[in-house]
This record gives structure tokens, C-alpha cells and sequence, in this order.
């Protein structure tokens, strides 16, 4: 029988939540028994080659790709986790939302106070993903299934997630995993 | 103008003490002059008061009738609460638009109208209605719109407003308000006709403990609302240590749906302020504030006329009807447009000077409330029933209504319904029983209690209105076959977004949220899953919130939710591909587009 796939994705998200994931330390080689990986930059795989099982969303979407990346995901898996505060409410990225998106442009490469830009110009390649009017966190913009809090999520966490997921059983979370002052 | 400005606010402060405490009269009172308390109103304001400017601040922006810009001279204030929104004041709103040529929110550009929406101002009976300054304007139409900005733009005084008078004391040249009383049904206690005295004579005659004894006798229980024991409450004000004491009445009133307060003030104060002086002897205090909404401020020349009144006849003062040490008086303290004022540590707050805030419990008011002193706050209605039941005595109060909720109720009916008004009915009456007294037989919908309260549907109409059933502080709203509940709970999340005091993250951020879930729903977007998320967000709100606003605002959802249910069902359904169809991709991208000056190429539809 064919190992089911998973798949992950950084949005706007500091790759930390991946980090988190790798923390996992040598049950990583205990993962690799149960499951294979699809699309993730933890193989680099960059498109999908099939159905996935589980997607794990870390980042909200602050533009235009993530958008598509993750609408990607939800065609392609059974279940999405977001994984991670970024995910689920779109977190220190989102604290731009309350400024309107052309300030926020301007602040970032014409007036910043360690900006050198002489020729004032904008980034505006065609290859730049344009940017959303304010930072969506994912459930906004696809169903998703389970959110996993935490900046990020601890190891722990995040294994006992996928392996109650991957066995069918009922996450459980001990305090200590769910605990964050 | 400035030198103008700083000697007429020294004045102003000067006539209330420089008295920090004093805030809500002293903002009142400049506003009232100016039109606004402007930036540099606050600073000579923090002055004479010797506090932080940004306490006045604070205090200006809390309450919606003080504002920091310029209003006009004029304020029209519309009420747009459900039952108006019922009785058609989309119309109305479209006529002042079309008379004054402006908006909600905005002041005509001679700077002399300013035309504002308001929530419930306690005129549901004759709704729609509308504050034009003090003055409440009823049963307002597209004509008598005309009529109004006609005879407004001649004078631009809202006193000199032509209009036919109401009934009873609202025709006393005091009052001089179109308003009814709207009282359809007099009970034993409250509107049975009152003898000035009665009830503080036999209250002189014996101790503070037994008045105490003899209310916990009648089993009384507060009409605000929350049914606490009065007879206890007014035992710990007693038992409480402080140099002085204090018994506040509450006539913030601002319960969608309430209007019942608002005919006690008109036809019964002195009952009321007999109620008072006998609480207060009771718990041994020596002052007394009634706390009334500024949307009553029509009523405030008539409450001081009675209140010097009772001062001449001695029922007030110093050695009240002869009893040596009983020294009694009471003042009145405005408020200024917030709901959560009701709220009692809102409402002590308020009349301490500072934003209607609630306090953190406890230390409970009966220990350590106005100032610091115990105090106890007390219903308009529950307070008259006290001056009641010392005139006829306990068994007498006892026999009317249910055995836990003893004696008559004030409602408050209004929306579909043949006869809206004021009842005073025994408690213990059934929902069916009053529906049909009020000509309401088929209603798809009760609202027991307002907003805060129970929304029901016929398989609850045999229930009972009572502190152990349907509790209520006295608002019934009746709604028809044509209602959508789930539009009508939206509205109510509304309200309760405006009003909230922000203090807490569950009622400031969740209310909000389950009003975004609700208009996803009404935009035909919602999903089976939105239904889990209200019920849940709910619950949470309900059990994390710091005061009475948080911990029953989710009610009007939670009670359609499940009495409902059907309404919300047929409005959602599963999205087929997993996708949130509240996402617009094009308007999330519009800004981009625009100032990168280029399509997406990802999203080209
Ligand atoms: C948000 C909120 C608003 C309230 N508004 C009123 C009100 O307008 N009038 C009132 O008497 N009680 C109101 N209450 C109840 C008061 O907090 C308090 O229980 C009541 O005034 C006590 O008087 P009673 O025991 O005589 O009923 C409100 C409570 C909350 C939580
Ligand atoms: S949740 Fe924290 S760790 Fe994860 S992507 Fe966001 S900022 Fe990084
Ligand atoms: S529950 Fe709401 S109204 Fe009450 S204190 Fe909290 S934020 Fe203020």
C-alpha cells in the first residue's frame, strides 16, 4: 500500500513554523516511514504530483501567490492545517492592515528612514506577485480544517497533530503543548 | 473668542465647584454653550478642574452626545432601532436627507443642522421617533418630516417646535411634549392612584431594620433586570462600613424595547422619589442621585419642580416630617447617550465624572460604590414598589403575581402588535395570555427582556414572565410573520457593538465578530460551519466577558440560534470546492493594480 502524501507551504510567514517542524529532531526519520512529501520546501518539490492527504499552511496571504498557492492546496489535499498565528489570524504581517497599501509601499522603499533609493523607483516587475489590500488570514480565503496555535507551534505539537491525523485518532494536546505565557 | 471661551468655561466650572467629580455636568454644560468641547475647551477644562486633559478626553469621546467637533445648533437625532426600522423610518431617514440635502453623520454646510442616528431613546410605542435636541419628536412620517425642517429652518430653536401635546403630565407646560404615555393597562401597584406621603409616613414611624425587614417580607426583587433581592441589597448598603452612604436610581433606561421607566418619571416621580427617601433611611444614607438618560432630558424640568416640591413640604431636607437626624435629599444626574450606563458600576462611574466604564467586581456598590461609599442602585420600578408596599405592607404586595416573583411588572410592548404600551400585569403571566391582551395572536416572534434578553417562538408561548421563566426588565418586543430573525439578531449585534465600553477583548472583538458572521450569512455567503462558529463564539463572549453587556450579548443569536433555526438553515450551504466565497480576489487586489499600474497575471478574472 502506497504511503499517504503530505504536503507544506510557507505564505507570508517567517519559515519559523518549518523550523518548528524540523525540530522534531529524529522522528523526522519516523515521518519519512508514515508519509511521503509532496509539494514542500522541505524536498523542494514545486508542484503537486497528485492528491495529498494533509497540507500544512504556514503564513497568511499577503499577496497575490500566496493566494493561488493556497487555493492550490485546498484543491489538491484532504485536509489543511494552518499551521502557526500567521496562518490562523495572519499575525505580525497583518500589522499593516490598518495602513492604507500605497503608505505602506512608500514607507518600505522610498521613506524609510535606512533607505537608499535616489531614483525613488518601486519595485513593479511583472514577476513581482502584486500585493492584497491587506494580509488575509487562510481560513479567510479557503475552508480550513485545524489550526494549530503558536509562533510557532512547538515540535511536539505539531507531531502529535500529524500522527493523530495520519492514525485517524483524537488529537490530544497536553497543557504544557497548548501553554504559551 | 478664545478669551470668551476660557472665561465662560471658568464660569461653568466655577458653578459646578471645580469639582473633578463634577465632570458629566461641567462637559454637559459646554457643550450645551458651544456646540462642542473643542481641543482647547478640554485643556482650560483640565485646568480648572486640576485633572488630566486627557481625562476630559476621554469623557468626550465616550459619550455620543458631547462631541469634540462642531455639531450644529440643531441636533436631529433619529432613532434606528429595530422597532423603528419596523415601522418604517427608512422613509423618514431618506426625508430628512432630501429636506436638509445631507447625510447621516454630516451638518449642513451653514453649520446650524447636524442630523445623527441614534439607538433605542425609549419611544418604541410611537416610533418612528427622533430627539431634536431635548425635544422627542413622534409618530414621525415623510410629511411631518417637511413640516419640521420647515419650521426648524424659521427659528432654529427645537423649543419653539410646533406640535400637539401628549397626555397627562406631558402637557404640563414643564414637560410640553408630543409624547404619550401609551399606558394601557393600570395595576394595583404602580399606576393605582398614590397618596404623596403615604408610604414615607409609615416608614418614619418605625426602625431602618424593619422597613428592611418588611421590603424582604413583600420578597421584592429589582425591576432592572438582574431580580436581586432589594430588602438584601438594602440590608448590605446598611451593614456596610463607611462614613457616609448613598441610594442611586437608575433611569438610564436604555434597553432596546424599555420604555416603562419613562411613564413612572412622567406620572409617578413622587412615588418614586418617596421610594428613594424610604431607601435611603433604610440604609442610613443621607443623599440620593437618580441617574436619568440624557434622551430624558425633556422630563428634567418637571423631576426638579416635584423635587422642590417635595423639599417645601418637608417630605425632603433636614427632619423629614418631624424625624429628628433624617436628613434626605436628592439631586439628578445626567447622562449623556451610552447604554452601558445602566449598567450599575457603569452608571456609579458615570456619576463620579469619568467614562461609564464598568468596575470590576468585587468589591460590590453595597460595599464600596458612589465614591467609595456603599451604595445601592435601584430600578425607577423597583423603587416605587418599595413606597408601595410600605403604604399597604408585605402580605398585601405578596398576593399579587408568581410565588417567586411577587407583585405586577411594567412591560414595555412594542413591534407587531395591535396595542403597543405600557402594561402593568401580575407576574406570572403567560407569554399566549399577554400576546393576546396586546393584539398579537399570531406573532412568529417574542423578545423577552430586549436585546439582552430571550428571543422566542410559539413552542414557548405557554411559558411564563417571571424571575424564575422568561426574566425581563420589562421590554417585550412582538415580531410578525414577515420578520427575518436572523436579520432582526444582526441588528441587535449591532447595537451591542456600538454600545460595548471596549474594555474587554471578548465582548469588544467577539460581538464584532459574530456580526461579520451574520452578514456573511445574510449575503447569502454563509456555510453550515458559520452556525457552529456563532454558537460557539457565543458562548465563549457569554462566559468571558466582565460585565452584564458581554455576558448577554450573544443572547439575541444564541436564542434564534436555536429557536430558529430553520431561518439560519436555509440561508447557508456547503461550498463545493473548499473556497471562501467571501473572498474577492479583485477587490484585494484593486489597490495593487492601481498603484503598480499593471493587471495581475495570476488572476485575470
Ligand atoms: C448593559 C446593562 C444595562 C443595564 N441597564 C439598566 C437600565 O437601564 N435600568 C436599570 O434599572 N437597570 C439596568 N441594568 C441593571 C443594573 O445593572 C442593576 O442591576 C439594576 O439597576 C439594579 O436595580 P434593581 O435591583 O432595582 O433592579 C443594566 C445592566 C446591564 C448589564
Ligand atoms: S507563526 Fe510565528 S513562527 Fe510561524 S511563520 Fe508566523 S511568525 Fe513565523
Ligand atoms: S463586557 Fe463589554 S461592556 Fe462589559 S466591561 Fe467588557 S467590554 Fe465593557
Amino acid at each position: 500500500m502506497s504511503k499517504p502524501k503530505i504536503a507544506t507551504t510557507s505564505l507570508a510567514g517567517c519559515f519559523g513554523c518549518h523550523m518548528s517542524l524540523l525540530d522534531i529532531d529524529e522522528r523526522i526519520l519516523k515521518l519519512i516511514e508514515l508519509v511521503d512529501f509532496d509539494k514542500s520546501p522541505i524536498d523542494d518539490i514545486k508542484e503537486f504530483t497528485g492528491r495529498c492527504a494533509i497540507g500544512l499552511i504556514e503564513g497568511g496571504c499577503a499577496n497575490e501567490d500566496n493566494v493561488h498557492v493556497l487555493q492550490e492546496f485546498r484543491k489538491h489535499c484532504d485536509i489543511l492545517v494552518a499551521v502557526g498565528d500567521c496562518a490562523i489570524m495572519g499575525d505580525i504581517p497583518a500589522m499593516r492592515n490598518n495602513i492604507p497599501l500605497k503608505e505602506c509601499l512608500e514607507e518600505a522603499y522610498l521613506n524609510g528612514p535606512s533607505i537608499h533609493n535616489p531614483e525613488k523607483v518601486m519595485p513593479n516587475d511583472k514577476e513581482l506577485p502584486l500585493c492584497l489590500d491587506r494580509v488575509y488570514p487562510c481560513h479567510e480565503v479557503v475552508k480550513i480544517d485545524y489550526s494549530l496555535p503558536g509562533c510557532p507551534p512547538g515540535a511536539d505539537t505539531i507531531w502529535q497533530a500529524l500522527v493523530a491525523l495520519l492514525n485517524n485518532k483524537p488529537l490530544e494536546l497536553p497543557y504544557e503543548l497548548i501553554k504559551y505565557d | 473668542m478664545s478669551e470668551n471661551l476660557q472665561s465662560e468655561i471658568k464660569a461653568i466650572c466655577q458653578g459646578s465647584g471645580n469639582d473633578r467629580t463634577k465632570m458629566m455636568d461641567i462637559v454637559r454644560a459646554v457643550q450645551e454653550k458651544f456646540g462642542q468641547v473643542s481641543s482647547e475647551a478640554m485643556d482650560i477644562i483640565a485646568k480648572f478642574v486640576n485633572c488630566h486633559r486627557v481625562e476630559v478626553e476621554g469623557i468626550v469621546s465616550f459619550y455620543t452626545f458631547l462631541s469634540k467637533n462642531p455639531k450644529g445648533k440643531v441636533i436631529i437625532r433619529l432613532c434606528n432601532d429595530v422597532v423603528d426600522k419596523m415601522a418604517g423610518v427608512g422613509a423618514v431617514a431618506d426625508a430628512f436627507k432630501k429636506e436638509l440635502s445631507i447625510d447621516f453623520g454630516q451638518t449642513t454646510t451653514d453649520g446650524k443642522i447636524t442630523l445623527e442616528y441614534t439607538p433605542c431613546i425609549g419611544m418604541c410605542d410611537q416610533a418612528p421617533a427622533a430627539l431634536i435636541n431635548d425635544e422627542v419628536i413622534t409618530y414621525l412620517s415623510t410629511d411631518k418630516v417637511k413640516e419640521i425642517v420647515a419650521d426648524i429652518k424659521k427659528h432654529y430653536d427645537p423649543s419653539k417646535l410646533k406640535h400637539r401635546l401628549g397626555d397627562g403630565n406631558n402637557a404640563d407646560e414643564l414637560v410640553h411634549s408630543c409624547v404619550h404615555n401609551g399606558l394601557r393597562k393600570k395595576g394595583p401597584v404602580i399606576f393605582a392612584d398614590y397618596k404623596s406621603k403615604a408610604g414615607l409616613k409609615n416608614a418614619l414611624a418605625v426602625s431602618p431594620v424593619e422597613i428592611i425587614n418588611v421590603v424582604k417580607a413583600a420578597r421584592l426583587r429589582g425591576r432592572g433586570g438582574a431580580g436581586f433581592p432589594t430588602g438584601m441589597k438594602w440590608q448590605f448598603t446598611r451593614a456596610a462600613v463607611g462614613e457616609k452612604k448613598f441610594i442611586l436610581c437608575n433611569a438610564d433606561e436604555g434597553e432596546p424595547g424599555t420604555f416603562k421607566d419613562r411613564v413612572i418619571l412622567t406620572e409617578r416621580a413622587d412615588m418614586l422619589f418617596e421610594g428613594m427617601a424610604i431607601g435611603g433611611y433604610a440604609i442610613g444614607a443621607q443623599a440620593g442621585i437618580l441617574y436619568l438618560r440624557g434622551e430624558y432630558a425633556y422630563l428634567i424640568k418637571l423631576l426638579e419642580k416635584i423635587l422642590k416640591d417635595r423639599r417645601y413640604k418637608n417630605l425632603l431636607g433636614k427632619d423629614i416630617l418631624g424625624k429628628k437626624g433624617f436628613n434626605f435629599d436628592i439631586t439628578i444626574q445626567m447622562g449623556a447617550g451610552a447604554y452601558i450606563c445602566g449598567e450599575e458600576t457603569a452608571l456609579i462611574s458615570s456619576c463620579e465624572g469619568l467614562r461609564g466604564d464598568p468596575k470590576t467586581r468585587p468589591p460590590f456598590p453595597v460595599q464600596k460604590g458612589y465614591l467609595g461609599y456603599p451604595t445601592a442602585v435601584n430600578n425607577v420600578e423597583t423603587l416605587c414598589c418599595a413606597t408601595r408596599i410600605l403604604e399597604m405592607g408585605a402580605a398585601w404586595f405578596a398576593e399579587t403575581g408568581s410565588k417567586g416573583s411577587p407583585g405586577t411588572k411594567l412591560l414595555s410592548v412594542s413591534g407587531d402588535c395591535k396595542q403597543p404600551g405600557v402594561y402593568e400585569l401580575p407576574f406570572g403571566i403567560k407569554v399566549k395570555d399577554l400576546l393576546k391582551e396586546v393584539g398579537a395572536e399570531d406573532a412568529q416572534a417574542v423578545l423577552v427582556g430586549g436585546p439582552s434578553g430571550q428571543i422566542i417562538g410559539p413552542n414557548d408561548y405557554n411559558r411564563t414572565i417571571c424571575y424564575d421563566d422568561l426574566a425581563t426588565g420589562g421590554a417585550v418586543i412582538v415580531f410578525g410573520s414577515e420578520r427575518d430573525m436572523v436579520e432582526i439578531a444582526t441588528e441587535y449585534m449591532e447595537f451591542f457593538v456600538e454600545e460595548n465600553c471596549g474594555y474587554c477583548t471578548p465582548c469588544r472583538v467577539g460581538n464584532v465578530l459574530l456580526k461579520k458572521h451574520l452578514d456573511k450569512i445574510l449575503a447569502g455567503k454563509g456555510e453550515p460551519q458559520d452556525l457552529d462558529a456563532l454558537q460557539e463564539l457565543g458562548e465563549s463572549i457569554k462566559t468571558t466577558s466582565r460585565c452584564g453587556l458581554g455576558q448577554t450579548s450573544p443572547n439575541p443569536v444564541l436564542t434564534t440560534l436555536k429557536n430558529f433555526r430553520q431561518s439560519y438553515e436555509k440561508k447557508v450551504k456547503k461550498s463545493p470546492d473548499g473556497m471562501q466565497p467571501t473572498f474577492d480576489i479583485r477587490k484585494a487586489l484593486a489597490d495593487a493594480e492601481k498603484i503598480a499600474n499593471r493587471q495581475s497575471v495570476m488572476f485575470t478574472k
